[in-house]
């Protein structure tokens, strides 16, 4: 599958969120959407899930518009998973894994042996299958976010979106959950992911996507976006790079001297861009 | 886990329990169906009184059977079964534990409709008036919900329209009682209001009854939906979940049961407010399997409630609508102060 985003605008009243967005994803990729606070990271994510329409612009599915494809044929293909998403009903956790299956169940039918196959084999590579018993109500909010993620997996869906997956996760569970989502586009299946950590955005997607001042400032692999005059533009900030048995990484950084200055936080654009005297 | 180890789960988790519930629910229903047949305010041989129906035999006790008892019983489930159902629907719905059937407003203009019936005084005129106004009232409350919240309304906006149309519902039926002349019109409106099946004949039952199955219909096959809906609208839709036509599907739905329910026994409060939530923890909150459960649930409760009444010394009868709304509000209140602790 592959979608295809075209000559994409958003407007919010007067204001302009995104703007000429041209954004291809395809099978086997694992793609990072990455930007400032309020770039448009999610409202793309939302249009490229269908979820929402554009002001301007198109988006196809392997050339076919969302109402050729159809709105069930379209949740088997895409799998989305919302950021902090709600649970408002303390649903049991394999139940609610379950619920994944929902566009491949025929109506008033249970699940099949490939439904309780999919949910299995979501929840092992979630790292829920020891709380699968237990209700919403007595998992803790990392767990929680697992559980989320596995509902999303539960679909076997050919693209996967996820948006901030790994907030609130500890370290373990973050590396693993990118692992994971790694091994998922590794498998065939296309991932877009939308992340705030730049150094796991570097580190495990295959292609970035940086938003900054309602456009893509910056289209490629991570080495080729991540660069120090990129990440000022976009975020304001400095960056620390280094290695790790021969992997890069990278740190954003404030100088130490800016960070307790209140004028340089309030002179941080709406862009991120820092225009402040200190640059 | 191996393949072979996940079916095996599979088939152990066909929820055993669910069915147990369901059946014995149903158990539970056909019993005090069978219980209000056989009590009322004068001894009655049913058994005898029902073979004389069975056989066309116009005896006293088949006429008390199939006349009085019969209606009142059939009604007492129907509506509850109504009441409980629309009730998980529209908690469902609006993923609140607090929302209840007549949160869209078509219990009050039901209601209303009734009223209006009363002061033209079509009701004494001819016997169908009174459903029939009802159910007028019902639709016209629907019609106006759709059209307030326009096309593809949010919750929250059809929730607004609802307590507006509620509110001026209940403001219209109050304008009516001020401006009645007659003061037994008055006192019979009141009563009804209050909301009882007895004085109900047969044909009322055949009235309702095909509106209320296509109100159930509707609410039955979006239980899939509504699990979807717990995780929110947006993960919902990404599921396949059609949100405007399910809203309309739900909305529909409870304007069929609820408000041809209300057109022919008056408000009958709290049963779609409490059933939902003591059994919504029995099928482990799931909207979806709430459904059934509670339309059995609100049958059992309105049957034995009315029960209940018949068994009570006390004359006048007290009206169903007084009873379930004492029983239900310490209910309500014990359901705030658990979402307080929640908090």
């Amino acid at each position: 599958m592959e979608i295809a985003a075209k000559d994409l605008a958003v407007r919010f009243g007067r204001v302009t969120l995104l703007r000429k967005i041209n954004v291809r994803i395809r099978d086997g990729e694992m793609v990072g959407l990455i930007g400032p606070n309020g770039s448009g990271k999610t409202t793309l994510l939302r249009i490229l899930a269908n979820l929402r329409s554009p002001d301007e612009g198109t988006v196809s599915y392997t050339g076919r518009s969302a109402a050729e494809v159809g709105a069930r044929r379209l949740s088997q293909q895409i799998a989305y998973l919302a950021q902090a998403a709600d649970v408002h009903w303390p649903m049991r956790v394999e139940t609610l894994v379950g619920l994944g299956r929902l566009p491949h169940r025929r109506p008033m039918r249970g699940f099949s042996s490939d439904d309780r196959m999919a949910i299995e084999r979501a929840m092992v590579a979630c790292d829920v299958i020891a709380f699968r018993d237990r209700t919403m109500s007595e998992v803790s909010g990392g767990e929680r976010l697992r559980i989320l993620l596995a509902r999303a997996l539960a679909v076997e869906a050919e693209m996967l979106l996820a948006d901030e997956p790994i907030a609130a996760l500890d370290p373990l569970h973050q590396l693993q959950v990118m692992e994971l989502l790694r091994c998922t586009a590794r498998e065939g299946r296309g991932v877009v992911v939308v992340l705030h950590d730049l150094a796991l955005a570097a580190r495990y997607c295959d292609r970035l996507v940086l938003l900054a001042g309602g456009s893509i400032l910056a289209e490629g692999k991570p080495d080729n976006v991540l660069t120090d005059a990129h990440i000022a533009r976009a975020y304001g900030v400095d960056v620390v790079r280094g290695h790790k048995d021969g992997v890069p990484y990278l740190l954003p950084w404030l100088p130490s001297a800016a960070s307790c200055r209140s004028s340089s936080v309030s002179a941080i654009g709406r862009t991120g861009q820092r225009v402040g005297a200190d640059q | 886990m191996t393949q072979v180890a996940a079916i095996d789960r599979v088939e152990r988790e066909r929820s055993p329990s669910h069915r147990l519930l369901v059946t014995g629910l149903s158990i539970l229903v056909v019993v005090l169906l069978i219980a209000s047949l056989s009590i009322g305010y004068a001894p009655l041989d049913v058994k005898q009184a029902l073979l004389d129906a069975l056989s066309g035999r116009h005896t006293l006790g088949a006429l008390v059977l199939v006349e009085l008892r019969l209606p009142r019983a059939l009604l007492g489930g129907l509506v509850g079964f109504s009441l409980g159902m629309t009730g998980a629907a529209m908690q469902g719905l609006m993923r609140n534990p607090l929302a209840e059937p007549g949160i869209i407003g078509v219990s009050g203009s039901a209601a209303f409709g009734a009223v209006l019936t009363f002061y033209f005084g079509f009701a004494g005129a001819f016997s169908f008036a009174l459903p029939l106004g009802g159910i007028a009232g019902a639709f016209g409350a629907t019609l106006l919900l759709f059209m307030l919240a326009g096309r593809g309304a949010g919750t929250m906006t059809l929730i607004l329209a609802g307590v507006a149309i509620n509110s001026f519902a209940g403001a219209l039926t109050a304008l009516a009682l001020n401006l009645a002349a007659n003061p037994f019109a008055v006192t019979e409106i009141v009563f009804w209001l209050m909301g009882s099946f007895s004085d109900r004949s047969l044909p009322y039952v055949w009235l309702v009854l095909p509106l209320m199955a296509i109100g159930w219909g509707l609410i039955g096959v979006s239980g899939p939906a509504l699990d979807a809906l717990t995780l929110g609208e947006e993960t919902a839709t990404s599921l396949g979940v059609n949100l405007p036509r399910l809203r309309l599907q739900l909305i529909a739905g409870t304007a069929f049961a609820v408000g041809s329910a209300v057109a022919v026994t008056g408000s009958i409060g709290f049963v779609g407010l409490v059933v939902p939530h003591i059994l919504r923890p029995l099928v482990a909150h799931r909207p979806g399997r709430l459904l059934l459960v509670s339309g059995l649930g609100g049958a059992a409760l309105t049957l034995a409630a009315d029960i209940g009444i018949r068994l009570l010394p006390v004359q006048p009868e007290l009206k169903l609508g007084v009873v379930t709304a004492i029983i239900g509000a310490p209910f309500l209140f014990s359901l705030i102060f658990r979402l307080r602790r929640e908090e």
